[in-house]
Order: structure tokens, then C-alpha cells, then sequence
């Protein structure tokens, strides 16, 4: 009697009629009557359903309104709204630019115009898109539009097994690809519960302030390039080279290595690295030292950057922005100092911030955290610990080779580690490291199995592109891309 | 002219030699990059690899100037339009280099996301394989595109798929 609601057969229908008979109940009326009601209830929450798909309503956290969500991708759905209607204008106000150009208190639409950059331009470092609106030289507005290198790699990550993890997620923020993996990994490793030899963590540390050193001699290399210091390109390349080249001696690849891997590293370091290490801290020492030979004191630099695109600690915590562009606010915020990983809290080093959170103190601070992080590396080279370099657990670690011929249980555990993965019990895991451009975080969603269940990524980048708005609105527009340089946005960790 | 040679075509042929071989020097690229190959790609135009010896460093903002459109990295179907409209704005003679695994095949990403390879978008003229490819691996497509280039014929009609 229970289903006959769902029974929508005829034939069925008629077995149930006798039943009902037999049960001595009136068989037309109380079912019909039954039957009626149920299938109205049904059309109401079906149609209330279908109302509620075509609302497209989305619910802003902190406000009882609903605002119409347009979500489709076409390029109608980003225009700039018009100026009163604009919910993002009223957080958007940067710091008033005192500089020798005179703004009229009040301007003409025909003088308002809308510009558009990107998402294919030289100094966008990648595809992101800026919507600006200007009046004259002065912008008034910044929409960045991001997704033009949405790789879907979130999603990606849920086929892959966690043994396999670590060769997607070196691709996100392709400038720091160490970061990538270390956190991919130490997320990976809390969730199984287990740790790493001492040699892993330091051979973890010395390639990723490596790692952080070679990204911001991009940094330095591309942000000359923009703002016009076309010979700081050869430079910044001189020095990464010789980081990239220790890289693909160690790992074997110059990017996207998969080195890093939850357990360990996936090879020890090569013979004679302490001689490359030395060669390295020399050369990249001097070539900084070059760096602000060139800058420092170079009056078109300094008007370039002093006071341009600046961000106050405020606006930082506001838009989450973290890592050097906090730092040169005056925030002395970094994970290595305030939730240190892989033991790096043993190591010594400062955390240099600056005062005015303008182009050039991010600049300073930047140059300042390259010899920092050199500093570390030294220090790593000294104190390297002996031992094994990966977890010696044969669930996580597939056995060496040598192995596999003498035993059968190394055999069946490279079998299953190679087919089925590291089975990782369920639960969620966040870890977070401090990138080159701000805290680096990896979400995990286990359901046990070998493959994970959801990813989502805190990346730095994406904070700094919110936050290009702050930095950029009523500012000039030969400072936007200064001030975009100086944020340093990979766009593939924004987009992942 | 009958007095230099009896063979036919012997003017065009050689007028198609050094038009072929003043392409296949002065081939300036647009700079689209997209991902990691990007960084690669500044790479190789950087002292240390130097592809000015290739008379090829000349990266151009303006598709307007380029001859040589090198897609490094990753293609979203975002991202597939622009790139469309970019070549399409290239001025004839145009080459396309794909660079990169993701470019060339969609790589490691076989999901919603990504154009399963540049090709379906616009006509390639070379592959370089790789993840990303080093520079020497783009140096060797760059040389292999100028040498196609030196054996091909001076007319040829690109960007129809």
C-alpha cells in the first residue's frame, strides 16, 4: 500500500484496486482522493523548483538582498555597470594621487571612457583582462576579468590519484612550482597522518626558497621590462638561469618538476650540490647587488614607482592580500614566521617589510626577501641532515628497485602503488605555505580511496587581482601597469 | 635572359629563393603567451639562449607587426576566441607555432575547460613538444619552421581551416 503513488501502470493500478478491497477500505474514493492530493503537492514543488533554477539568484553573505546573478560567460554579462548602480564602487576608492596633473571636480561624459586591456597585452603578465574607466589620464575604475586560462585543474585533481596529484598542481602557479607541490604534498601527508625523514624537510626548504628566489628574479626581470627598464629582462634572466639550472639538475625538468611528492622528494640531491649551491648564492648575490646599482638610485625608477599604486595595511586585510605586496604595507605577516612548515622555524632570517605599500617598497622588499632567502639556503647547505629522503612507509613510498626482484611483498606493494594509488583515509586537510606571492594554501576533501574527493586552492594571486582596484583607482594610467607588475599576479594560480 | 639559362622558371625560382629566405630571417613573433610555456618562451629570447641569432627576438605587442604567432601554453575555451581574432589580424605571410604539450593536444587536461589542442582554432604550421619545452626544444621548432619555410613555395594560403 505504501508505493502506489508511484505506480503510474494501469495494470498495476488494478492489482492494487483488490488489494485495497481486501483491506476493506473503499476502494474510489479514498484513493482517488489520496492520489489527487499527492500529485498536486507533487506539480507545486516540481514548478517552485523550475521557478527557483530560472531565478538565477545568488545570496551576497552580509546583506538580506538578493542580486540578480547573470552567470553566463559571454562578454555582455561584464560590462562595467553604470556608475550608480555600482555595489563595488564604494569599497573600490583608492588613496587620492597628489602628482603635478590637475583633475577637474567635475567631468563631462563625453570626456568618460571605458578602455579596455588585455587579455592580450604585453605587461598583463598572462591573460588577464582590465576594464578601466578613465576620465582624461585619471582612472576612476578597475574591473579585472580573470578566466582566460581556467584550466579546470580543481576538477582535474578529483580523476588523478594523490601519487599523480603533485604532476597537476606544479602547473597552477608555474612560477613557484615547488610551493605547489610542497603544499599539495604536506596537505596529502596530514590527512595519511605521517611525517618526513629530516633530510626530506630540509631538501623541501632549500628548493623552495630556491624556488623563491628564481620567481622573483622574474619579478625583477618582468617589472623592468614594464616600466621601462628594458635591460633589467637580460639581467633578472642572467641570474634565474643559473637557479634553473641547479633545478633541472636536481629534478630533471627546468619547470613543473614533480619533485616534491607526499612522502619525501622524489630523488636525493645530485652529487656536488653543495659546490652549485655555493656558485649559486655567489652569482645571485652579486647580480641583486647589480639590480640596485641599476635601480636604486635611478630618478626615472623612483617616479615611477614612489607612491604609485599604493595599498594600505587596512585594505590588505580586507581583500586578503598577503605575501610581499602585505609586507611592503607594513604588515610583518609570513607563514614562515607565524605557521612555520617542514621545519623551517630552525632556520634564521628576517622578515623585511616597508612603510608606504607603494611599487617601490614592494620592489625593496622583494630584493630584501631574495637575499633572505639565500640566507636560509646557506644555512640549509650547512645543517644538511643525512638519511633517507622519502617516508620509508610502503604504502606511501613506492620500494626501490633492487628490491622488487629479491621480495614479493615490494613487488605487490609497487603494483598497487603504481595502479591504485596512496589510499589516504577519509577526512579534509588545509595547509598552507608562504609562496612567493603570499600564503599558498591547498584544501583536501578525502573520502578514502586513492583519489581525492574535492581540491580548492587559496591561491595568492587571485587576492592581488582583487585587489588591483585599491591599488589602481584614481591613479594615472601609465601607473597601471607598474602597479600591476608590482603585484606580480601569475595568472594560472589565479584561473588554476 | 635566354643567354643565363635554358631551364624554365629560372627567374621565379630564384626570386622565390630570396623571398623565401628574407621571410625565413626576419620572422618577428607575437608574444602571446599564455602559461608556463610562456616563461619558457621569454626565456628563450633572454641573453642566455638568445634567439636574436635567429633574427627572431623581436617579440611584437601588436599582432599588426608579427609574422609568427607562437601559442605558449594552454588554450581555455575562454581564451579560444581572442586567439582567433588575434591571428586573424595577423597580416599575411603568418605562421602559427604550437608550443607545448598543452597547446598542440590539451595535454595533461583532458576536462571541460580546455581547447583539446590550438589546431581546432587556427592552422598550425609546427609542433615543438614538451611540458614545457625547454628552449632549445622551441630554438629546434623555430629552425625547422625557417628551413620549411626556405623549401616552400612563396604562395600559400593560411587561415582557412
Amino acid at each position: 500500500m505504501t508505493d502506489v503513488h508511484d505506480t503510474s501502470d494501469i495494470d498495476a493500478g488494478e492489482d492494487v484496486l483488490e488489494e485495497d478491497a481486501a483491506d476493506g477500505r473503499d476502494p474510489e474514493n479514498g484513493q482517488d482522493a489520496e492520489n489527487g492530493q499527492d500529485q498536486a503537492n507533487g506539480e507545486d514543488t516540481a514548478s517552485v523548483e523550475t521557478e527557483r533554477r530560472h531565478l538565477h539568484e545568488v545570496w551576497v553573505s552580509g546583506t538580506e538582498e538578493r542580486f540578480p546573478f547573470s552567470a553566463a560567460t559571454n562578454e555582455g554579462a561584464q560590462e562595467l555597470l553604470p556608475r550608480e548602480e555600482d555595489p563595488a564602487l564604494a569599497i573600490q576608492a583608492g588613496v587620492a594621487v597628489e602628482d603635478d596633473y590637475v583633475t577637474e571636480p567635475e567631468v563631462s561624459d563625453e570626456e568618460r571612457q571605458i578602455i579596455n586591456m588585455g587579455p592580450q597585452h604585453p605587461s598583463t603578465h598572462g591573460v588577464l583582462r582590465l576594464q578601466m574607466e578613465l576620465e582624461g589620464e585619471t582612472i576612476r575604475r578597475v574591473k579585472p576579468i580573470v578566466g582566460y586560462l581556467h584550466t579546470g585543474m580543481e576538477k582535474t585533481a578529483e580523476v588523478l590519484n594523490y601519487a599523480q596529484g603533485s604532476t597537476n598542481v606544479t602547473r597552477m602557479d608555474y612560477l613557484a612550482p615547488f610551493h605547489n607541490e610542497l603544499v599539495y604534498s604536506l596537505t596529502v601527508e596530514q590527512l595519511l597522518g605521517i611525517d618526513v625523514p629530516e633530510r626530506a624537510n630540509a631538501i623541501r626548504v632549500l628548493m623552495t626558497e630556491l624556488n623563491r628566489v628564481s620567481s622573483h628574479l622574474l619579478w625583477a626581470a618582468t617589472m623592468g621590462m614594464d616600466i621601462g627598464a628594458l635591460s633589467m629582462m637580460i639581467y633578472g634572466w642572467r641570474e634565474r638561469e643559473v637557479c634553473l639550472d641547479f633545478f633541472e639538475k636536481t629534478t630533471g625538468l627546468r619547470m613543473n618538476h614533480n619533485y616534491i611528492r607526499p612522502g619525501g622528494v622524489a630523488a636525493d640531491l645530485p652529487d656536488g650540490w653543495e659546490d652549485d649551491v655555493d656558485n649559486l648564492i655567489d652569482v645571485v648575490n652579486e647580480g641583486v647587488s647589480e639590480y640596485e646599482e641599476l635601480l636604486n638610485e635611478n630618478p626615472i625608477f623612483l617616479d615611477r614607482t614612489m607612491g604609485v599604486g599604493v595599498i594600505t595595511p587596512e585594505e590588505c586585510k580586507q581583500y586578503g592580500v598577503t605575501g610581499p605586496i602585505a609586507r611592503a604595507s607594513g604588515l610583518a605577516w609570513d607563514l614562515r614566521k607565524a605557521a612555520p612548515y617542514s621545519g623551517i622555524d630552525q632556520y634564521e632570517f628576517d622578515v623585511p617589510t616597508g612603510l608606504h605599500g607603494d611599487v617601490h617598497d614592494r620592489y625593496l622588499v622583494r630584493i630584501a626577501e631574495i637575499r633572505e632567502s639565500l640566507r636560509i639556503v646557506a644555512q640549509v647547505k650547512e645543517s644538511m641532515p643525512r638519511g633517507d629522503y622519502r617516508n620509508p612507509d610502503p604504502k606511501v613510498t613506492p620500494p626501490p628497485r633492487k628490491r622488487i626482484d629479491e621480495s614479493m611483498e615490494a613487488l605487490i606493494h609497487h603494483f598497487k602503488l603504481f595502479t591504485e594509488g596512496i589510499v589516504v583515509p577519509p577526512g579534509t586537510a588545509y595547509q598552507s605555505v608562504e609562496g612567493p606571492r603570499g600564503e599558498l594554501g591547498c584544501y583536501l576533501v578525502s573520502k578514502g580511496g586513492a583519489r581525492p574527493w574535492r581540491m580548492h586552492w587559496r591561491a595568492p594571486s587571485f587576492a592581488a587581482v582583487q585587489a588591483l582596484p585599491a591599488m589602481m583607482t584614481d591613479s594615472l594610467v601609465a601607473d597601471v601597469v607598474a602597479a600591476l607588475a608590482s603585484a606580480d599576479p601569475v595568472l594560472g594560480d589565479v584561473d588554476r | 635572359m635566354a643567354g643565363v639559362s635554358k631551364e624554365p622558371g629560372f627567374l621565379v625560382t630564384t626570386l622565390e629563393k630570396g623571398v623565401n629566405w628574407a621571410r625565413t630571417n626576419s620572422m618577428w613573433p607575437a608574444s602571446f603567451g599564455l602559461a608556463c610555456c610562456a616563461i619558457e618562451m621569454m626565456g628563450t629570447g633572454a641573453a642566455h639562449n638568445d634567439l636574436a641569432r635567429f633574427g627572431m627576438e623581436v617579440f611584437r605587442a601588436s599582432p599588426r607587426q608579427a609574422d609568427l604567432m607562437i601559442v605558449a601554453g594552454r588554450v581555455s575555451q575562454k581564451m579560444a576566441p581572442v586567439l582567433r581574432q588575434v591571428y586573424d589580424q595577423m597580416a599575411e605571410p603568418k605562421w602559427v607555432i604550437s608550443m607545448g604539450a598543452c597547446a598542440s593536444s590539451g595535454g595533461m587536461f583532458n576536462n571541460y575547460a580546455l581547447v583539446q589542442g590550438v589546431d581546432q582554432v587556427v592552422p598550425v604550421d609546427m609542433y615543438v613538444p614538451g611540458c614545457p619545452p625547454g628552449p632549445q626544444s622551441l630554438m629546434h621548432g623555430i629552425l625547422s619552421l625557417q628551413q620549411q619555410i626556405m623549401d616552400g613555395e612563396i604562395r600559400r594560403s593560411t587561415g582557412v581551416l
